[in-house]
């Protein structure tokens, strides 16, 4: 079902993980780089964000225009991000394009051009994506309740404040360029159709002498209880809540997977059931869990209109809690069948394994053989599932809500 | 690869693309109606209907419904648009007698009154989710001045008004018409077992009558148009513009992508560097969309309120201005590659191969391997790009602006 994966250790701390999918006629990198948002001074919120759009406006032998024309014309399929521990590179191209596409991105994150004519667009093209999540309350909600649960630098939203971007300098970008733009931390994960000696080569060739740098430590990250509600004239209140679970690398991971999958995954789900079938409360409801650092979080999603936001909450918040009186036979073997087509189906896109297997190294230092997940999943009783449900209750609740009703939490969290 | 095509004695058609060599197989109906074959009244229809079908059938409740398609695995969902609604799901091939057997049982829901009005309230938080989304308010808006009379701008999940006064009888005549044989095609794709396919689903809908449902065509009139409406929480301004395309058969109509493409695509277009790179807009682009009787061509701007004017002005010179230099081989190439490029790294699932081969056979009656659809773009000549900008530069256009 699976092919082996390859690791290879660069001198200066980038590891190259690499897993061959030889039927396809794609391939597919994940490049993480360790400049989080976590990583920027108090104040400058929107640094890292500014940085990854400067770095791609110039590096190497290409100006702005020559990147995005010759990534254009090799078809390359591409994003970045910035989250709270790293930047990431997402992209996915036809095979024979894959040597040429890396050495674009080698030439991005280490030798970007950082140009200071460019850095009024980069702030103004920050400032834009900003304001977008302010039109959009379902995600807007979601970084209220990142705030609110991990407080000053774990928090911070990828977008940045307005404040922090219209004072970053370009001397911030250099430095935090300097600081974060570094290979021990870094990751690059491939998938798809390659060959690894040619790729082993290619990697050491484009990133062999990138220099390292002290590593900054991660702090700890911790949450906070709490509950906050943003008036907001909409027409449905965004409800977001979260509650602490076991963490990607936790031994019992996989009692956790199964319980969102009991809770949230597919149209038999209890949340999709109890608000959404039996009640028409929402049109949408979901949770998922999501490993910040150490830490782990249940986060739940659930969008209503008036008067039934706090009828929503509740029945919400004891359909969670109803994981205490048990999980049925048919749960169990419905959240096996799905993860097991998941399993197959994830072959059929190198992107998709290229950012499992980056995930894996980052939480694990290891990649997880597909066989090894499913073994996992079907070692799921559904004795386990409550045992693990009992030791591990949901606990430090966090409700941000957003809209025109205000909810609260009750006794029962 | 292999191409099946067989239409029983019913009507309906089956077709595959088989890949022996896929991991999954994905199953589909496409049923051909959809908003613009609605009653004025009956807005909303097809996409509640869409809802419905998941409630039960004669032999299945909701509940089961719902678990078995969870106990099948299966990636499993459905939309409905202007003119078809689509139920489809991937499945691994062992799974594929049972798949067949639930997907064929949900085209024949029970409707019942009472899970008809729980579904409603659904459908009314789904109109209310989109209210909160400004862009998608502007879109629809725009959709319904652009088209005017014609039926394709009536809304796909209608409006409270009309969701709330459906009538679950209206529902069951409407669904009997447009849920026939004859009206619908299965379609899969990948690691299919053909010939089983069509003996199961000839079994299953044995007793099924074709209904020689017609939609009815007509040329749109469109008139030059300017809308101003107000979403008071708006942070951003955010206008559309649609003018006339060409409809889907249309042999002009590859052309016309690869000039949007190389305009108004999100990376690298002529609108990218005006105003996406320098950080004036949020985004600024251009897209084309064609239907059976016509096709339109859509402008959109977001972007700071106070800027919106000064924008549209750049983006009007960028796409219309006479002093623009003619579109090079090189910006074709680009458009050409980028296109080509994305429609191979699609075809690697099944899941995205049954949207391809079902629409065209649904929506054009042909069916096109790849290589064919690659061939499409790969033979467009500059000279029909630019006669593809001239054509588009000529019409009179609708625009709808929403903001604070």
């Amino acid at each position: 079902m699976s092919e082996a994966a390859y690791v290879h250790r660069l001198k200066n701390g980038l590891v190259l993980v690499a897993e061959p999918m030889p039927w396809l006629k794609s391939a597919a990198f994940t490049l993480l780089v360790p400049a989080g948002t976590s990583q920027e001074p108090e104040g400058l919120q929107g640094l890292c964000g500014m940085t990854v759009e400067l770095c791609q406006r110039g590096a190497g032998q290409r100006n702005s225009r020559q990147i995005v024309e010759d990534l254009d014309f090799m078809g390359v399929e591409r994003s970045c991000s910035a989250s709270t521990f790293h930047t990431s590179f997402s992209v996915a191209v036809v095979a024979e394009r894959l040597p040429q596409t890396l050495s674009i991105y080698s030439d991005i994150v280490r030798f970007p051009h950082l140009p200071e004519n460019e850095v009024e667009e980069s702030r103004q093209t920050a400032l834009q994506e900003l304001f977008s999540i302010e039109d959009d309350p379902s995600h807007k909600v979601f970084t209220e309740l990142k705030k609110l649960r991990y407080g000053c630098a774990h928090g911070r939203s990828p977008y940045g404040t307005a404040e922090g971007i219209e004072i970053t300098q370009r001397s911030d970008i250099l430095d935090f360029h300097q600081r974060c733009y570094v290979p021990n931390g870094a990751i690059l994960s491939v998938a798809g159709n390659f060959h690894w000696e040619s790729l082993k080569e290619l990697t050491e060739k484009l990133f062999g002498e990138w220099l390292p740098s002290k590593t900054a430590e991660q702090r700890s990250v911790e949450v906070r209880s709490g509950q906050q509600h943003i008036q907001y004239d909409s027409t449905q209140t965004h409800i977001a809540l979260a509650y602490n679970c076991v963490p990607y690398q936790h031994s019992d991971f996989y009692q956790l997977r199964g319980l969102i999958s009991v809770l949230s995954d597919g149209m038999s789900s209890r949340l999709f059931t109890e608000v959404r079938e039996k009640r028409g409360l929402v049109y949408s409801v979901s949770s998922s869990s999501q490993t910040l650092g150490d830490h782990g979080s249940v986060l739940t999603y659930a969008g209503t209109t008036g008067g039934r936001a706090q009828e929503t909450l509740d029945v919400t918040i004891e359909t969670i809690h109803s994981l205490d009186q048990g999980i049925s036979e048919g749960e169990l073997s419905r959240l096996k069948s799905r993860v097991k087509s998941a399993l197959v189906m994830e072959q059929e896109s190198s992107s998709a394994r290229s950012s499992q297997i980056a995930s894996d190294w980052f939480f694990l230092n290891r990649i997880v053989p597909r066989q090894e997940v499913l073994a996992e999943i079907e070692a799921l009783t559904c004795e386990s599932l409550l045992r693990h449900y009992r030791s591990f209750p949901p606990t430090h609740w966090t409700l941000v809500t957003m809209g025109p009703e205000a909810v609260e939490l009750k006794n029962a969290v | 690869m292999r191409f099946e095509n067989v239409r029983l004695d019913n009507g309906l058609q089956i077709i595959a693309e088989v890949n022996p060599l896929s991991f999954s197989q994905a199953l589909g109906y496409f049923v051909k109606t959809g908003a613009r074959d609605e009653e004025v009244e009956m807005a909303g229809v097809s996409h509640f209907l869409e809802h419905m079908v998941f409630k039960g059938t004669e032999r299945r409740s909701a509940q089961d419904v719902n678990r078995e398609l969870d106990e099948l695995g299966a990636n499993s969902n459905a939309y409905t648009c202007e003119d078809q609604t689509v139920f489809y799901m991937s499945v691994i091939p062992e799974q594929q007698e049972h798949s067949v057997d639930l997907l064929t049982d949900l085209m024949r829901p029970a409707l019942r009154d009472e899970d008809f009005e729980t579904e409603r309230q659904v459908i009314l938080e789904e109109i209310a989710m989109y209210d909160d989304s400004p862009p998608y308010g502007a879109m629809e808006r725009c959709m319904e001045e652009f088209f005017g009379t014609h039926p394709l701008s009536t809304r796909v999940l209608g409006t409270p008004h009309t969701v709330g006064l459906l009538d679950p009888d209206a529902m069951r005549e409407y669904h009997h018409q447009r849920y026939a044989p004859d009206n619908l095609c299965l379609v899969a794709a990948g690691n299919v077992d053909f010939d089983a396919l069509v003996k199961q689903a000839e079994r299953l809908t044995r007793t099924w009558r074709p209904r020689d449902f017609q939609r009815s065509q007509q040329i749109p009139q469109h008139r030059e148009s300017r809308l101003e409406l107000q979403h008071p929480p708006a942070v951003q301004q955010y206008t559309f513009q649609l003018s006339a395309g060409v409809n889907r058969l249309d042999p002009k109509r590859y052309a016309v992508r690869l000039m949007t493409t190389i305009l108004g695509d999100d990376s690298g277009s002529r609108l990218f560097w005006s105003l996406v790179d320098p950080g004036l807009a949020e985004s600024a682009g251009m897209f084309a969309q064609e239907y059976d009787d016509c096709g339109l061509i859509g402008l959109y701007l977001t972007c700071a309120p106070e800027d919106a004017a000064e924008n549209w002005e750049i983006l009007e010179a960028a796409v219309r201005g006479q002093d623009q230099p003619e579109i090079t081989e090189q910006e074709l190439e680009i458009a050409r590659n980028k296109i080509m490029s994305s429609m191979t790294l699609s075809a690697e699932r099944p899941g995205n191969r049954l949207f391809t081969i079902g629409n065209a056979m649904t929506l054009r009656g042909v069916y096109e391997p790849l290589e064919k659809s690659l061939e499409n773009y790969r033979t467009v000549d500059i000279e029909s790009v630019q006669s593809a900008l001239r054509l588009f530069q000529g019409q009179p256009s609708t625009r709808v602006s929403i903001g604070p």
